[in-house]
């Protein structure tokens, strides 16, 4: 080894990987307590209005479009509609399902706001708008407040829902 | 009474998926010198600085303006920190914008930018939280399913989408800093392309880049600069809630209402008849035709028909994203900015192979978040 | 107008002013619950709906709840519907005040609500704010504010300027002052001796000498034309308003000084009259001295009369509650001019002044 060796330029550094790891506890709220005590009952609880008389699952606490609390609470049903969907077939870190797989939106007999979900047992070709699906729990002693209480939804056997009363939803 | 402001220095830098040969710092520095040369200034000539880019966890930098000040000239200067999600490049013109008009600064550097490459843009759209479903895969997965409903609504035929992704693309051929130049993009390369978020494949989709885009600002007594100005001729911002009963996802009123606004203010009556030239907020494919009835150029249901008929291409008699849009260039907090930044070139008559013919008004147009935050100017070569 | 000036051509009102109790942590309410009844309140005192207000802005960061966007899900807290032109700043609310302030300056609109919020307490401040540094340089090694405060007060010390007699006698003051203001954290009348016998947390800052960690939420309408005397008998006046940036590296700077506060106090017109009350953003007791002295203030003048950042410092929001509190002073008569400060970024980087007065 001579002393030009040692002298050579290294050239520039262009990476420099300096990890971030910071660890947040959330604080869901009010009004999202009560949607998951709701789900570790095994039942959608969501919140209406008092002054448009809307029902928002989940609720935030708020009326997104008047801006006051969402007092009452309202039982929802454990069936809906696919308003729209699309079907995720591509893999991000962090990922827990399977690809491709249904992202719907779906719309919960009884809300008046469609909320994104997972639809399995159905192949993804088959999956369209308009289709009457219903939630699959986890076993009721696994139950938590926690939206893995919901595994997935699945089609409910049901005719598909007209156009005409979910359009104003899309 | 307003003051008239106008655009007298644009610059960008080249966009690309890395930028591995320069620091954030250098990223926003190469945009911003590129304006002051453009506009014919230095440094020591600029009132006040205003920047805007997308979610600080983008790069893992919080309040990033904090340490870029130095390298943008702003110590001992007025330095403002603009974040509106997507729109955020042109609230963040606005912003710089209402500096002026208001009186307040005659010269107002503005800068906005995102380097996507320095941490997982995709990750940081998707972290973990605990009351949702881990179901989104970034952004496509969220508009995908909006996409298919304005197909259900309007008809459309499923190969409008592809359409735009090779319009756009071969419009990106003309633009030197474009982060995309897919000389082969035709139909069949779009079809061929992986399907991410059906109906959505990959080249329907804007690339993940890296990039800065830079405005000079200036009051009407301090005009300078190579090219005449770009006089600003309407301003305009509109939000509304990510999610509320009965909201339209696909025309939001948010849009609509904002598009009113700096019509009123430009003075245009018919959009097709009197803006010359578009550049409107692109990412996914589709968003064309929805925008183009947003934006009130046609009826509702037939946006898809213009695209269809190539009114929105480069010959087209409304040509949209003759830069090669959102879908050839994404550095996420300066999209919006490029939008605003390439109207302003095409009214200078300053953009090269891609610039059109005689354009003396022109529309920009960013939107962000669930389509719910718009921002639009309205530029033109004449004073207002 | 002349350039570079932040003297106010259009007068424009600190209308109204709310904030929330500030805690150490909330841990009942979401960011919309938290900020949901200050808004209420703001539009409330004055007997107005989001209806009467042409623009909104906010100040907000993400990295104190980890999730992008949280700016985003606040609005359901106002209920922007029919859209509304509405804008975000990712700073503390006095800049999100300023922006509002500009618009109001050209005279196309008449009122704007500003708000701002921090919830401060889900993850770990020291950790947190590390990342407002150099990435490259800085940030890597996790150097924590409470330490690049500590190096502050150091050479503050040094230069004479300052003691730590001084940094007691300033958070004695402070929380004694808090004593009378319910919407403060920590409100204690303890003699400066005492708190000299605490430990230090980073020499030679000993705890007093720190801000507590807080979350809340905070809002302002601000008013010009006829809305301004429409909606309050007494107007509050904005008559200044600037901001400056310093540069970033702790290094270059003289950490005992503030020309960023000097200048903009000079655009804002600080010295054009007597000031009664000065209320300052110094999240740090030492850093008081420094904003004082940069301000040109002089021992006549009461300083945090509210109990100021060190009997609650949400962040976010503790620059938009100085120009609300120094408001306050003048409603409340105590004031006829009064000067609000806020601060962001390492060691008082960039500094906003706004000089206020009644009729």
């Amino acid at each position: 080894m001579t002393d030009e060796t040692v002298t050579e330029p290294l050239g520039p550094v262009t990476t420099l990987a300096t990890p971030i790891r910071l660890d947040f506890e959330f604080t869901p709220g009010v009004a999202q307590s009560r949607f998951l005590r709701g789900l570790e009952q095994g039942k959608f609880m969501g919140q209406r209005c008092p002054k448009c008389g809307k029902v928002y699952v989940p609720s935030r606490g708020s009326c997104p479009t008047d801006g006051v609390p969402t007092t009452e609470d309202v039982e929802l049903a454990n069936v809906g509609t696919v308003t729209t969907y699309c079907v995720v077939n591509v893999p991000f870190a962090g990922q827990s399902i399977e690809i491709p797989y249904i992202c719907a939106q779906v719309l919960l007999d009884g809300a008046n706001l469609s909320f994104m979900g997972l639809i399995q047992e159905i192949p993804t070709d088959e999956i369209r708008m308009g289709m009457r699906v219903e939630a699959v729990w986890v076993e009721r002693e696994e139950l938590k407040p926690s939206l893995a209480s919901v595994r997935y939804f699945r089609p409910s056997g049901e005719p598909d829902a007209d156009y005409e009363t979910f359009k104003e939803y899309l | 009474m307003a003051e008239r402001c106008a655009v007298v220095g644009v610059g960008q830098t080249h966009h690309k998926a890395k930028r591995e040969d320069v620091s954030i710092a250098g990223l926003v520095r190469e945009a911003a010198k590129m304006a002051l040369a453009d506009a014919d200034l230095t440094w020591t000539d600029i009132d006040a600085v205003v920047i805007g880019k997308a979610p600080d966890m983008f790069e893992g930098n919080m309040m990033p303006e904090l340490y870029l000040a130095p390298a943008l000239g702003a110590v001992g200067k007025p330095m403002f920190r603009v974040h509106t999600a997507g729109s955020v490049g042109g609230s963040t013109a606005l912003v710089a914008a209402h500096l002026i008009s208001s009186g307040i600064h005659r010269r107002v550097l503005t800068v906005a930018y995102e380097k996507q490459s320095d941490s997982d843009a995709m990750w940081a759209l998707s972290v973990p939280q605990p009351f949702a479903a881990p179901l989104l895969a970034g952004a496509g997965g969220y508009f995908a399913p909006h996409i298919r409903a304005y197909m259900r609504r309007s008809g459309a035929p499923e190969y409008i989408g592809r359409m735009v992704a090779v319009k756009d693309r071969l419009n990106a051929l003309r633009n030197p800093y474009a982060h995309l130049h897919l000389a082969d993009i035709d139909m069949k390369m779009v079809e061929d392309s992986m399907m991410l978020w059906d109906p959505l494949r990959y080249l329907e989709a804007c690339p993940s880049s890296d990039g800065a885009a830079a405005m000079v600002l200036s009051s009407e007594d301090a005009v300078s600069g190579h090219y005449p100005p770009a006089w600003v001729h309407g301003t305009a911002m509109r939000s509304e809630p990510t999610m509320f009963a009965g909201r339209d996802q696909v025309n939001p009123r948010a849009g609509r209402d904002c598009s009113a606004d700096v019509y009123g203010q430009a003075g245009i009556t018919n959009p097709r008849e009197q803006i010359d030239v578009a550049e409107v907020y692109v990412p996914f494919s589709w968003y064309e035709p929805m925008w183009l009835e947003n934006l009130g150029f046609c009826d509702l249901g037939d946006g898809w028909k213009l695209t269809e008929a190539g009114a929105t291409a480069f010959d087209g008699d409304i040509p949209w994203n003759t830069s090669g849009g959102v879908l050839s260039s994404n550095p996420i907090g300066a999209s919006g900015m490029l939008r605003f930044l390439e109207v302003a070139m095409q009214v200078r008559g300053q953009a090269g192979e891609h610039q059109i013919d005689g354009a003396k008004v022109a529309l920009g147009q960013a939107y962000g978040g669930g389509s719910q935050f718009f921002s639009m100017w309205v530029v033109g070569s004449e004073k207002p | 107008m002349s350039a570079g000036g932040g003297r106010t051509v259009r007068p424009v009102a600190v209308a109204s002013f709310a904030q929330s109790q500030n805690v150490r942590r909330d841990d009942e309410h979401n960011e919309v619950e938290m900020l949901m009844p200050v808004v209420a309140e703001v539009f409330g005192n004055i007997g107005i709906t989001k209806d009467d207000v042409d623009f909104i802005c906010s100040g907000s960061t993400d990295y104190l709840i980890g999730g992008p966007f949280s700016f985003v899900t606040a609005l359901d807290a106002v209920g922007v519907w029919p859209p509304r032109a509405e804008s975000h700043v990712e700073m503390d609310g006095a800049w999100a005040l300023y922006e509002a302030w500009v618009l109001l300056q050209e005279g196309e609109i008449d009122a704007a609500l500003v708000y701002a919020f921090g919830r401060s307490s889900p993850g770990n401040l020291n950790e947190i704010l590390s990342l407002q540094l150099d990435p490259y340089y800085l940030a890597p090694l996790w150097p924590d504010p409470v330490s690049l405060a500590a190096l502050q007060a150091r050479a503050l010390i040094d230069a004479g300027k300052g003691s730590e007699a001084d940094f007691a006698a300033i958070a004695s003051r402070s929380r004694r002052d808090a004593m009378s203001n319910p919407k403060a954290q920590v409100a204690k009348d303890i003699p400066p001796a005492t708190l000299l016998e605490e430990d230090y947390v980073v020499a030679p800052l000993r705890r007093h000498a720190l801000p507590p960690i807080t979350d809340g939420a905070a809002a302002i309408v601000l008013a010009a034309g006829d809305k301004a005397g429409l909606w309050s008998k007494s107007p509050v006046w904005i008559t200044g308003l600037d901001h400056r940036m310093e540069t970033h590296s702790l290094g270059a700077r003289d950490l005992t000084s503030s020309p960023s506060t000097t200048r903009a106090a000079e655009v804002a017109g600080v010295a054009d009259g007597p000031v009664d009350v000065a209320e300052i953003h110094a999240p740090f007791a030492h850093q008081e001295i420094i904003v004082k002295q940069a301000l040109g203030l002089d021992d006549t003048v009461t300083v945090n009369p509210s109990g100021g950042p060190l009997a609650a410092n949400p962040l976010m929001s503790a620059g938009l509650i100085r120009i609300g509190e120094a408001a306050a002073s003048i409603s409340s008569g105590r004031a006829k001019r009064a000067v609000a400060h806020a601060t962001s970024g390492p060691c008082l980087q960039q500094n906003l002044v706004c000089v206020l007065e009644g009729e």
